[in-house]
């Protein structure tokens, strides 16, 4: 091959990649723009109407102590007196909560054209609570050695970068290794696979003082078992698989094991300290987000 | 029944013996199993099924595959419902006689199968036939009966009943008659004639003839009245009247059921139509019975006459005596049918009249449809008005619809700032059409607009004032005329609306009751040129070919040759000469005793095969059904088993909804969602600023606001439906064509439905508005055509100032402040203590500014600006103001004047900080 061709080889091969990174980084937007619109809903929600030139929650004023520099001082309130005063605010000890999410191949079964995949809403929950939660000031990161906790805006965008990343694995596991101690978590996937490691990651959690949110994500198909007649099911992987002649007849078997595994969840979950919710891809994303901000912000307030 | 079966080949029958084989082999098989993704399987991963014998095709699906399978055996060996009859006997010639009148008509193919048969039994027996039809008595031959059968079809009845007798052969034959029916003023005669040469048998059946007897008009509602032949059980029949609708085509207008009573010949119901409908109806037919008879064409007599009624521009909440049709309605009312609309939706209406109150301009295509319509003998009356006179129309040259040309202003005369005492009304003279009312003397003319001295303004003038200026103009176009009407239609300018000159003036120039029936007496003398007759099935056929009628025989004579059931004409009028002239009774054939009837047809072969076979299809298709939904699958095959099961059946409509999508696609895309609209200027760098504008004005309606547009749309004006969108941006250059006539025509309709148009000319940077900049000069070119209210630059306490931010400069990528927008009401007032004038009114149709708006507002996908506005921050200010004037506009289209609304003052005011 002469070095021209061997040169043109590569810049074609560069070309693509480009071209894919584009692609790639062209999904990100959307997501983010959903999710900041989501975001912006609950704020309204939650806060009413915001006077203009209002910025971060003002919490107290407090004496000058050693080691306050002087552009701390607030000159208004320290000019009434002879003794100068900090301007403190709420939320001055950042919380840093950690993100799961659940990027298997599991998550991305949707039994209806009209709605989302699970892992398409999972991420959008995901990135709006952390949307949120930067907003207010905390630091957000990913379990894990991936993506440590981090404030601002940019951190958004990592994220959502590491959302767009799918995982082969037919049902995730949930990452438990280096915990923050104290910080608080979200866990978001459809937990149908096996739990034994969530259940080893709630128990090293609680140990740390970890404590968090359990969002289990599910499709109404999953819900209702609407199926009948000869059937071979099959996990999304394709690694598992399941015949039976009369699907109609384990609707209820295996509705109960549902119900049973949704316990076993809730169980933990109280356990640990945790909080459980359900939530179907059918309905609304902003009724699951006002729950996941109520309780997430509940358990750091 | 079952002796009468036959079947082609019996053979085949013999396959049935195979069937129980059959049951075994479909039982040993079971369903296929389906493959399915569901990632619950986790859950369900060792579970047992209850029942381990594998799921067998159950009964009940054998049976029916069963009983498809037999179907087809039988199907295919063709069996056949077979009766087969002879005729009876005889010898020497046949004579086949038919009546051959319109009341035949309904059952002629009957009649035709009859003789065929008649004409195939003789051919068998050797004896030569002939076949007569009294209405068009032919010299009889006696041919071979073949030769006979190949001439019936071609034989046709006649739209009237046979009234001579024919000159009948020599020697003996034998006669068949198929009577219509109804008596025949000879029949007895010809009886007796016949019976004198052989045997006389008659074939009458069907059904009893049917007619429908001239409409008649009674209380303003139609009676409609149907007569029948012989009155039998009790029978409902539908009357359909047929005309065309607006877009041309022939269908039914109305229709009603009447109701013979049991022993009752006669029927009558009363139709109550509106004017319009009336006015369109060519013709009233009993549905199903084709027949000359059951037909009754209308005429001039069933019209009344409408007006249709069209201001310039409503004030939506105006006084309803200054309303500039309030007049005109009052004095209307009570003897005409009124029609109000956008003109082009009433003129496919055809009115009488046309009244056109205080309309100035017009777009092209409505002055080319009002002067086409006109031409056919419309009466177009025109009222002056502020608008008129403020206008260019008929300024410079004639306008062709207006009878003179105007001076410009008009004049006032008797008001507080001009000279001299309101004008009267002069005496009409002679040659006016209005000669003989008599003038009031408490008319008074303060304003009017004025003539200008022109060669024939004395000929058109048909009332004028007392110092000799013309009131009331006229000019002749085509068949119909333009009256002009120099003052108001409501008593702003004159006192002339009030007063009872104006009803008798509107009814000397317009009003007219519907015409009588003209009498025997008044037609002698005329003759009438047939437009189109009826045959005996009684549908239409050009007449072009036929001799005038006399007068006094259209109404009376006995139908013929020479006078055929059709709509006749004599210069204007039109009459209609029916096959029923009067609701006499009609008379039934009655035949003496010794005459042997007997009815006519008979049962025919009938294959069953096809039967059978859909029988084996239809129970497929249930099968198919069946074996989807035991095996689960029934939900994902649904489609395409609705698809299938649709497709034979409605293959018109499948092709139809092949046809359409492309416009119902894009109305649906139109208003799923609220979408912002751009008109496409054909310059591509511009259309795509336009785009990218609005796309990224519609992002931060999306962020900010409850509207949550879908992308934008780009827009033809000629072909695109505008009504669809709420708000248009159109962005002016030099280079983009003059829409049509029609496309001006839609956007006028579209501004008078409360739409709003953006115009940017975009070049604030170097001219103001009103300049001589080309981007300017072409502005004014697009917009004169359009109906615009008067202007004037954006005030500072405008609606658009604080719908939803409160704004005061409107910059785009320029920052001029010559922002026009729909001028207030002279009489709004600012009430003591707000800081608003009350302005309750609509949306402002346009606004017109060049500040480039689109091209600051533009926005790529990733949110990031397209064009650099401003300088540094400043620029970014700016562009924000952008964005929030875009806001404030597309808020205004969408909630019109709710923040003018004072209820809101306080909350504002607290904003403002006062």
């Amino acid at each position: 091959m002469t070095d021209a061709a061997l040169l043109h080889a590569m810049s074609d091969g560069s070309a693509r990649l480009r071209a894919r990174a584009e692609g790639e980084a062209a999904r990100l937007p959307p997501l983010l723009a959903r999710a900041d619109q989501l975001a912006g809903t609950v704020l309204l929600g939650e806060h009413g109407r915001r006077r203009a030139g209002m910025g971060d929650d003002f919490w107290q004023y407090r004496p000058v102590q050693q080691g306050d520099s002087a552009a701390m001082i607030d000159w208004r309130r320290s000019a009434r007196g002879d003794a100068q005063f900090v301007r403190e605010r709420e939320w001055q000890i950042a919380q840093s909560v950690m993100l799961w999410v659940d990027q298997a191949a599991s998550m991305r079964f949707s039994s209806d054209p009209k709605i989302e995949p699970k892992a398409d809403r999972a991420r959008l929950l995901a990135l709006a609570a952390a949307v949120l939660l930067v907003r207010g000031g905390e630091r957000v990161g990913l379990t894990g050695t991936g993506l440590p906790p981090q404030r601002g805006r940019a951190q958004i965008l990592r994220l959502a970068e590491m959302f767009s990343r799918d995982d082969a694995a037919d049902y995730g596991v949930p990452e438990h290794r280096a915990m923050i101690p104290h910080a608080r978590a979200l866990f978001v996937s459809d937990f149908i696979g096996d739990i034994t490691e969530l259940k080893l990651a709630l128990t090293k959690a609680a140990d740390r003082g970890v404590r968090g949110v359990i969002l289990q994500v599910l499709d109404p198909s999953e819900e209702a078992f609407p199926f009948a007649g000869r059937t071979i099911f099959e996990s999304i992987g394709g690694t598992l698989a399941h015949e039976t002649l009369k699907a109609g007849d384990l609707r209820s078997r295996y509705l109960d094991r549902l119900a049973a595994r949704k316990d076993e969840l809730a169980t933990i979950a109280r356990v640990t300290g945790w909080r459980f919710h359900t939530h179907h891809t059918g309905d609304s994303a902003q009724v699951a987000l006002l729950w996941l901000w109520g309780a997430i912000s509940g358990g750091t307030a | 029944m079952l002796a009468s079966i036959g079947f082609a080949v019996p053979g085949l029958l013999w396959a049935l013996v195979a069937l129980p084989a059959l049951w075994l082999i479909l039982r040993a098989v079971p369903p296929a199993p389906i493959r399915r993704r569901f990632p619950g399987v986790a859950l369900l991963l060792g579970l047992k099924d209850d029942d381990h014998v594998s799921d067998r095709t159950p009964w009940w699906l054998l049976v029916l595959r069963i009983l498809a399978v037999a179907a087809v055996i039988l199907g295919l060996a063709g069996p056949v419902l077979n009766p087969d009859r002879t005729q009876a006997q005889g010898s020497g010639p046949v004579l086949i006689l038919l009546d051959g009148g319109w009341a035949g008509a309904q059952d002629w193919a009957a009649r035709l199968d009859t003789a065929d048969r008649l004409l195939a039994q003789a051919g068998r027996d050797g004896r030569p036939a002939a076949v007569l039809r009294l209405t068009a008595p032919e010299p009889v031959e006696f041919l071979s009966a073949d030769i006979w059968r190949a001439r019936l079809p071609g034989l046709a009845p006649n739209p009237w009943t046979a009234a001579v007798l024919p000159t009948l052969p020599d020697g003996d034959f034998d006669t068949l008659w198929l009577a219509d029916g109804l008596a025949l003023p000879m029949q007895d005669d010809l009886l007796a004639a016949l019976e004198s040469r052989g045997r006389v048998q008659v074939y009458q059946g069907g059904r009893a003839p049917l007619a429908l007897a001239p409409v008649v008009v009674e209380d303003g509602a139609l009676r409609l009245t149907a007569l029948r032949a012989t009155a039998g059980d009790a029978r409902t029949i539908g009357v359909s009247a047929m005309g065309l609708d607006p877009a041309g085509v022939q269908r039914a207008l109305a229709r009603i059921d009447l109701q013979f009573a049991a022993g009752d010949a006669q029927a009558t119901v009363l139709l109550s139509l509106p004017a319009e409908l009336r006015a369109r109806v060519t013709r009233f037919e009993i549905e199903g019975i084709r027949s000359a008879g059951a037909v009754t064409l209308s005429d001039d007599s069933l019209r009344r006459r409408e007006v249709a009624l069209i201001a310039g521009r409503d004030d939506r909440e105006g006084l309803e005596l200054l309303s500039p049709l309030h007049y005109l309605r009052s004095a209307l009312e009570p003897s005409v049918d009124l029609i109000e609309g956008a003109l082009l939706d009433v003129l496919p209406a055809n009115p009488d009249v046309i009244v056109l109150a205080d309309v100035a301009t017009l777009s092209g295509a409505e002055q080319e449809a009002l002067l086409g319509w006109a031409d056919k003998g419309g009466l177009l009356l025109r009222f002056a008005g502020p608008r008129l006179a403020a206008s260019d129309v008929s300024r410079a040259e004639e306008d062709p619809l207006m009878p003179v040309r105007l001076r410009a202003g008009g004049r006032t005369v008797g008001g507080a700032m001009s000279w001299g005492a309101p004008k009267s009304v002069a005496p009409f003279t002679e040659t006016s059409p209005l000669f003989g009312l008599a003038v009031p003397d408490d008319v008074a003319v303060t304003a009017q607009v004025m003539a200008q001295p022109d060669p024939t303004l004395a000929e058109r003038v048909i009332a004028q004032l007392t110092d000799g200026t013309p009131l009331i103009t006229r000019k002749r176009i085509g068949d119909g005329q333009v009256v002009l009407v120099h003052v108001t239609a409501n008593a702003e300018w004159s006192t002339l609306p009030l007063s009872g000159l104006f009803v008798q003036l509107l009814e000397r120039l317009a009003v007219s009751s519907a015409t009588q029936r003209p009498a025997a007496e008044e037609l002698t003398g005329t003759t009438w040129a047939p437009v189109e007759v009826l045959d005996a099935f009684g549908r239409v056929t050009a007449a072009d070919t036929l001799p005038g009628v006399a007068g006094e025989a259209l109404l009376t004579a006995a139908l013929g040759p020479d006078l055929r059931p059709g709509l006749y004409r004599d210069d204007a009028r039109v009459m209609a000469r029916n096959v029923l002239v009067t609701s006499d009774p009609l008379a039934p054939a009655i035949w003496p005793a010794r005459v042997p009837v007997v009815g006519m047809g008979g049962a025919s072969e009938m294959p069953l095969a096809g039967w059978l076979l859909a029988l084996a299809l239809a129970a497929l298709a249930v099968d198919v059904a069946a074996t989807l939904a035991l095996s689960g699958r029934l939900r994902l095959a649904r489609a395409g088993i609705l698809v299938l099961a649709l497709l034979p059946a409605l293959p018109g409509d499948a092709l139809a909804q092949a046809t359409a999508p492309a416009d119902d696609k894009f109305t649906l895309l139109a208003t799923a969602e609220t979408v912002l609209a751009y008109v496409m200027t054909g310059d591509r760098p511009l259309d795509e600023t336009s785009q990218l504008g609005l796309q990224g004005l519609s992002d931060v309606l999306f962020f900010r606001t409850s509207i949550e547009p879908a992308p934008p749309i780009g827009i033809n004006l000629e072909t695109d439906d505008l009504g669809l969108f709420p708000f248009i941006y159109w962005p002016v250059t030099e280079q983009q064509p003059t829409p049509s006539g029609e496309a001006y025509a839609k956007l006028n309709r579209y501004l008078r439905a409360g739409g709003m148009i953006l115009f940017d000319t975009r070049d604030a940077d170097v001219a103001r508005f009103g300049g001589a900049s080309p981007n300017g000069r072409k502005l004014r070119a697009l917009a004169a055509p359009l109906d615009i209210p008067a202007l004037e630059p954006l005030p500072d306490d405008h609606i658009l100032t604080r719908t939803f931010y409160l704004l005061q400069d409107f910059p785009g990528r320029h920052i001029s402040r010559d922002v026009w927008v729909e001028a207030a009401p002279a009489d709004a007032e600012k009430i003591e203590g707000m800081p608003f004038r009350n302005l309750n009114d609509g949306v402002t149709p346009v606004i017109i500014g060049g500040n480039d708006w689109a091209a600051a507002w533009a926005a790529d996908d990733r949110g990031n600006p397209v064009f650099p506005v401003g300088r540094g921050q400043t620029g970014e200010r700016q562009r924000e103001l952008a964005y929030r004037f875009g806001v404030n506009i597309v808020m205004h289209v969408l909630t019109g004047n709710y923040k003018s609304d004072q209820v809101h003052v306080p909350a504002l005011l607290e904003r403002l900080g006062q």
